[in-house]
């Protein structure tokens, strides 16, 4: 199979698992206890009101109506109107996707500088004790549930030294022109820092694990052989040879953790008062605003699923060794 | 009897070969002995490693907690105490060594319950969703890859685009809309998290699966005339069970992290007391902003605990299954 067979394929796959996820959004939807228009009306309305919204709604339609017009809508990004608000779905939606993006941009940047580079190490002092701790420190950020992480850089660093704001993406009385002036001041810094820090923790073991993995197998390599025969010093083989050969694996990998860390940040956003579509998400649901909630775990799976697809077509682009079969 | 002899450290023989030569156990001690065995060569291999040991050691302490709850906690964990004045506590109360009142081991909340009692009964629903997401996604992992591996062409394929589905899906969102819309029981969060765990098992093990059914001890079975069930049952399930296991133990952290996270989000069972949830209490009501530390900071640590100790037996088999790891440390 060819480079190009292989990207059509994974085409229809990416199409057929968009499909899919929608209608398993549609179908738990339906299978939600209770008539559906009893969660968005009052008990208080008129008749007449019930039935205008019920049909704005389209919730009198048959199943397959409803089936085909969601399905169409959603590859339109139309969630309809908010429950709770009555604004569209759309709208919210993209407001807050910029304030997730930037939150988990710098935490991945933070989590992939940081672990690659301590991948390098580890890998180039196994049998160490060095190594060991590594790959344990590793293991423990990850066991350690992220929420609880942010709980304690609150307690420690807003409420007992007092260097980071509590909650929140801006101070209060700040209100800048733009989305762009906004993140471009200090004091959106000053919020970010916390919980990009701490989803950086969290996120930080796996590209460490995988570079250290990738480390042990270049460095068995003769090449490495060669450079060190040469003479050069320790660090420019293990971080202008070693390292950029065992940097492959780790772009597919992030890639894909990119798409999972979005998954991540709902807990971060919740503890930080983050401003998010995560954190937006899980009040949705709380509230049993629908619409919202649908909207928003769709733009969540097409991030996985787009950055999935990604990572599987770059990897035949960047490794050319790479058989498709 | 001198072939058994030569054969009994291996999991693969296949004893049934030898049924009634010179052997009168019956057809199930064989079968006990035979797991036994499997169980009794996993343990030797495990143990060499200390953190393998201590991971083991931990979750083992964690269970008898739980079994033992009831003995072990002071009070009962949704009980509100008195304090010693007699009137319902109603703000948190420091830990009887740090001079607070009423002797509580880790103090109060701020609703006026016994934190040690919450932590010791927390440890009940942990376990039983990290084993239950264990047991579960490890078990039906297993059988699609078993399936799909071993059978190939359209079945594989159309198993394979339900793995590659559920890649698709955020796991921690995906966990919180199926809870929101199948009610905040218990059994529907275990559920939601073995929908999405199973995937990754199966998909390794598949390729395992494949690669043993070319193997020649598996020709030499079907050409023996071996039906397709003994192939997979006697032949290929042994050979795949130590990364059964591995996924297992991975399974056991996910799973009570998946479990943690939803009830910290406030959507898992109101009625029953959990880490997550008591983590939960201690956001909403800020305990981070007054340093009530001995609020959050145990149930946390606990968390830790359990999933790291599953994730280090999940690398103890990961050495085991691939001798390349354990060469290269």
């Amino acid at each position: 199979m060819g480079k190009t067979e292989f990207a059509i394929r994974r085409t229809f796959q990416l199409v057929l698992t968009l499909w899919a996820v929608g209608t398993l959004l549609f179908v738990i939807f339906r299978l939600m206890p209770g008539d559906p228009t009893s969660y968005i009306l009052s008990p208080g309305m008129d008749a007449e009101a019930r039935q205008a919204i019920v049909e704005d709604f389209g919730l009198n339609a048959p199943v397959h109506e409803q089936y085909i017009s969601f399905l169409t809508n959603a590859v339109v990004l139309d969630f309809g109107r908010s429950f709770h608000t009555s604004e569209p779905v759309q709208d919210v939606l993209f407001r807050l996707i910029p304030n997730t993006l930037v939150l988990m941009l710098a935490a991945f940047v933070m989590a992939y500088g940081i672990g690659i580079v301590l991948g390098v190490f580890v890998g180039a002092n196994r049998g160490t004790r060095f190594e060991k701790g590594g790959i344990v420190l590793a293991l423990v950020q990850r066991s350690m549930p992220t929420f609880w992480v942010g709980i304690l850089v609150l307690w420690i660093f807003g409420a007992w030294l007092g260097v980071i704001p509590m909650s929140g993406m801006r101070s209060a009385g700040e209100s800048p022109e733009s989305f762009l002036h906004m993140v471009a001041s200090l004091d959106f810094f000053w919020h970010l820092i916390a919980p990009a820090a701490c989803l950086a923790f969290y996120s930080m073991g796996y590209p460490l694990l995988l570079m250290r993995n990738s480390m042990l197998e270049i460095l068995g390599e003769e090449f490495i052989d060669v450079c060190e025969a040469k003479g050069l010093k320790r660090r420019t083989v293990l971080f202008k040879h070693a390292a950029r050969n065992a940097f492959l694996p780790i772009v597919t990998a992030a890639a894909v953790s990119l798409g999972f860390a979005v998954g991540g940040s709902v807990l971060i956003e919740t503890v930080f008062g983050w401003p998010g579509l995560g954190r937006e998400m899980v009040r949705a649901v709380i509230r049993r605003d629908f619409p919202v909630a649908q909207g928003a775990f769709v733009m969540l799976a097409g991030l996985v699923i787009t950055m999935n697809f990604v990572a599987d077509l770059a990897y035949g682009y960047l490794d050319p060794r790479v058989t498709y079969d | 009897m001198g072939i058994q002899d030569e054969t009994a450290d291996s999991i693969y023989t296949d004893l049934d070969e030898y049924a009634g030569v010179d052997d009168d156990r019956s057809e199930w001690s064989r079968f006990i002995a035979r797991w036994r065995e499997t169980f009794a060569s996993q343990w030797r291999l495990l143990k060499q490693d200390t953190l393998v040991v201590f991971g083991i050691v931990t979750i083992a302490f964690f269970a008898l907690v739980a079994v033992l709850a009831p003995y072990i906690a002071p009070h009962s964990p949704l009980e509100r105490q008195y304090g010693d004045d007699g009137v319902l506590i109603s703000q948190w109360h420091e830990p009887f060594w740090l001079g607070g009142e009423g002797g509580h081991i880790l103090g109060t909340t701020a609703e006026g319950y016994d934190i040690f009692s919450q932590l010791v009964f927390g440890t009940r629903p942990a376990l039983i969703v990290g084993f239950a997401a264990a047991v579960i996604t490890a078990t039906f992992g297993t059988m699609v890859a078993l399936v799909a591996g071993y059978y190939g062409g359209r079945v594989d394929d159309v198993l394979m685009r339900l793995v590659d589905i559920a890649y698709g899906l955020p796991l921690l969102p995906t966990v919180i809309l199926m809870v929101a819309y199948l009610g905040p029981s218990f059994f529907n969060v275990i559920i939601a998290v073995c929908l999405l765990q199973w995937r990754s098992s199966a998909r390794v093990i598949r390729s395992q699966v494949l690669s043993l059914r070319e193997r020649p001890f598996v020709q030499s079975a079907r050409v023996a005339g071996a039906s397709d069930w003994r192939i997979i049952s006697r032949h290929i399930a042994p050979n795949v069970l130590p990364l059964t296991f591995l996924y297992a133990a991975f399974a056991i952290g996910w799973g009570i992290l998946t479990e943690a996270g939803v009830s910290f989000l406030g959507l898992g069972d109101p009625s029953q007391v959990s880490w997550g949830t008591m983590l939960q209490s201690s956001h909403t009501y800020n305990a981070m902003s007054h340093g009530v530390w001995w609020w959050f900071v145990p149930p946390g640590i606990c968390i830790a605990l359990v999933v790291i100790s599953g994730f280090l037996i999940g690398r103890g088999y990961e050495e085991i299954t691939n001798p390349k790891l354990r060469r290269r440390n």
